[in-house]
């Protein structure tokens, strides 16, 4: 408890120390204008004064917090839409890839798993195809697919399969053979075995599985969105990048790694809670 | 030279005069057939019954004002630039509301993506860069769809922007080895750094490099010092100034004075099976084009299109590429009011000069019928007929010639144009 407590001590001056390094380090320098005023209107405050446009405070940042977290939701239009709308556009993505890649990955895996013969003839197609990056795979997509939204959601679906698919294999091959020969001699049919016997023992490492899939498909969906555009908490990143708002990048980046946080803490405790001891 | 070359003489060319006869028709059949008697006999047999009643000949002459549109609710896609102003701007400034339209305009990523969606049918039109019709309908970079390009959207308005830490660099002679970003390889800012270039003696495949980068991404990469300049399109250049990142070193303007950019563009399908809803979503932009062709109107435009919703730009750097008094990163303030100019016209020549340099850089092989594909795609007829009601004096022939950098360019001699430069990949 103790440890705790001063663990969360310890985290929250580590974070003040890094804001105050940030703060020193964007104070803005003194310099006198270099230009006449007719020119230092056309220009940035930092150009006018000679040199390039500056990073933004730690105010800064927290201003612009303040007002999306004042109005999350707002629509003024098919390319301006406020920071929740667009994280829900990127959630809604990431489930329905991830959710199509798990009924696809978790029965072919047990099938693979399940039979020694086709764990070998599959094997040298899976290790072919699971060390292409995903994004790779978006030109041939919009090609084929001819829709940027489903697109994406099959990049999603591509990247989440494989740690998905390798692990379900995995766990079901490694189910202890006593378990198995105990099914054996109680004669118990087949779909038994494997959904009362296999898929409990196998469950932990599938979990593991989807829990690794998940932070990879919020990791890439954000590249995605930021390739076709649109909608999507990567098509605020790179809007804003368009418009060089780095205090908006910043926020948006938070907003990424605290949806990537809740998903990996919803994972895990998924993971948790199919757990058993031996 | 005629700009007359079909059947009755009224169109640009017999692709043009066919749209036209086939909305007679479909109107006609719709007023006075019922469906299922359209579906049990088929259309032409429908045609040639009616015909026989009714002075279809004259229907088509009479077709002047056009019908209720096929569709009106479309999207149009659009990349963030001030090329794209007439584009935009119709949709917050009502010119589409105005021809019965409800037009969603979309901002897209990057031309590829522009093109792939545009080609998907996810946009029913699209802001295109004025080479990107012809070289999809030739299937260069891309499958060969039949492409239209109904009109331009912006003259001018383009520049050669350096880092600042170019300033004492500025006779291109002194750029060997420099790295330059243009925001697609089929784009007349390619064309133009390449001709650019290459008059100074440079040769833009092997002395310097050139890269395509979407342009809302060319100021961040100016800054990481990824590329020493771009041939870009405003606001790009200005946003450079404003971030203090580079100086404007020369405005297209100067390089060629009342050359295309970019253009408004639909694929012929489009233009074919629903001829009402293209000719008024053309009428609203040629409409708009003729607005910001106005320059009292600048201001009021580069408010309404600079918000997050469309260019998401701070205004002044928007009001200063439209009104054309702006910093030019070298600390003077210029005024230059043709800085950009918006003229819809889309000449035949403008065509047939960049096929000439698609050949002339190997982008294109063989024989090229320069002449045709500028016709095919480049539909003069209609423009020309709804310039003259916004106001605007169309031009009476679709061919000028023009000189760049004091090189003389004669539409009719395309295949000579190409043999007379230096440095060229043909």
């Amino acid at each position: 408890m103790r440890q705790q407590l001063l663990a969360g001590v310890i985290s929250v001056l580590l974070l003040g120390l890094a804001i105050g390094v940030w703060h020193l380090a964007t104070l803005p320098k003194s310099g006198a204008a270099t230009v006449d005023s007719e020119y230092a209107k056309l220009v940035g405050a930092q150009a006018a004064a000679g040199s390039k446009s500056a990073f933004p405070t730690p105010v800064d940042l927290g201003r612009k917090l303040l007002d999306h977290l004042r109005e999350p939701f707002y629509d003024r239009g098919p390319n301006d839409k406020g920071i929740g709308v667009q994280l829900a556009y990127s959630i809604a993505r990431v489930l329905l890839g991830f959710g199509l890649a798990a009924l696809v990955a978790i029965p072919v895996g047990f099938l693979i798993g399940m039979s020694p013969l086709l764990y070998r003839a599959l094997d040298p197609f899976i290790q072919v195809l699971k060390p292409i990056s995903p994004l790779a795979w978006m030109p041939l997509a919009l090609f084929t697919l001819k829709d940027s939204n489903v697109s994406a959601v099959f990049v999603i679906f591509v990247c989440s399969i494989w740690p998905m698919l390798i692990n379900t294999v995995f766990g079901v091959a490694s189910v202890r053979r006593d378990w198995l020969n105990v099914a054996r001699t109680l004669e118990v049919s087949p779909v038994r075995k494997a959904l009362a016997v296999i898929l409990p023992a196998a469950a932990p490492t599938i979990m593991t599985g989807m829990r690794i899939s998940i932070g990879i498909a919020w990791l890439v969906i954000v590249a995605a969105e930021m390739l076709v555009g649109g909608t999507g908490i990567g098509y605020f990143v790179w809007n804003e990048w368009n418009n060089l708002s780095i205090a908006n990048i910043l926020s948006g980046i938070l907003a990424i790694g605290l949806i990537g946080m809740a998903l990996d803490l919803l994972f895990s405790r998924l993971q948790k809670a199919v757990t058993y001891a031996e | 030279m005629s700009l007359y070359r079909c059947a009755c003489g009224r169109h640009g060319s017999q692709f043009e005069h066919d749209i036209e006869e086939r909305a007679v028709e479909e109107a006609l059949l719709r007023a006075t057939v019922r469906r299922d008697f359209l579906s049990l006999i088929g259309r032409s047999a429908a045609l040639a019954a009616l015909a026989s009643v009714f002075p279809l000949g004259a229907a088509k002459e009479a077709f002047a004002q056009a019908g209720k549109p096929e569709k009106t609710k479309l999207k149009v896609g659009f990349i963030p630039i001030t090329c794209a102003t007439p584009i935009i701007m119709a949709q917050p400034m009502g010119f589409y509301a105005k021809h019965g339209l409800d037009v969603e305009v979309v901002k897209t990523a990057g031309w590829a993506v522009i093109r792939d969606k545009t080609l998907n049918k996810e946009y029913d039109a699209a802001h295109m860069l004025s080479p990107m019709p012809l070289a999809i309908t030739l299937g260069a970079g891309a499958t060969a769809v039949p492409y239209t390009m109904p009109a331009v959207e912006n003259i001018n308005g383009q520049a050669i922007t350096l880092a600042v830490k170019h300033k004492d660099k500025r006779d291109p002679k002194s750029w060997k080895g420099f790295k330059f970003a243009v925001p697609f390889d089929y784009s007349m800012h390619n064309y133009l750094l390449r001709y650019y270039v290459a008059e100074h003696g440079l040769d833009p495949d092997r002395d310097i490099q050139i890269r395509a980068v979407p342009p809302p991404e060319m100021v961040a990469n100016l800054r990481a010092d990824n590329i020493d300049g771009f041939l870009a399109p405003d606001p790009v250049n200005q946003r450079a100034v404003y971030d203090g990142v580079g100086f404007i070193h020369v405005l297209s303007k100067e390089i060629w004075d009342g050359h295309p950019c970019c253009a408004f563009a639909a694929s012929r399908e489009f233009v074919t099976t629903m001829p009402n809803t293209y000719r008024a979503l053309l009428k609203a932009i040629i409409d708009a084009t003729a607005y910001a062709r106005k320059v009292e109107n600048r201001k009021e435009i580069a408010a309404a299109i600079a918000p997050p919703n469309y260019l998401n730009q701070p205004v002044t750097v928007v009001e200063q590429v439209l009104t054309g008094t702006f910093a030019d990163g070298l600390g003077n303030v210029r005024k230059v009011p043709d800085r950009i100019d918006f003229d819809p016209f889309p000449w035949h020549s403008f065509a047939v000069w960049i096929l000439t340099q698609m050949k002339r850089w190997g982008q294109i092989k063989g024989d090229v019928d320069y002449q045709k594909l500028a016709r095919e795609v480049y539909l003069a007829t209609d423009a020309a007929k709804m310039m003259a009601e916004a106001g605007l004096k169309p031009p009476t022939s679709t061919y000028k010639s023009f000189t760049i950098m004091g090189r003389a360019f004669d539409p009719m001699k395309p295949k000579e144009y190409v043999d007379s430069f230096a440095i060229k990949r043909a």
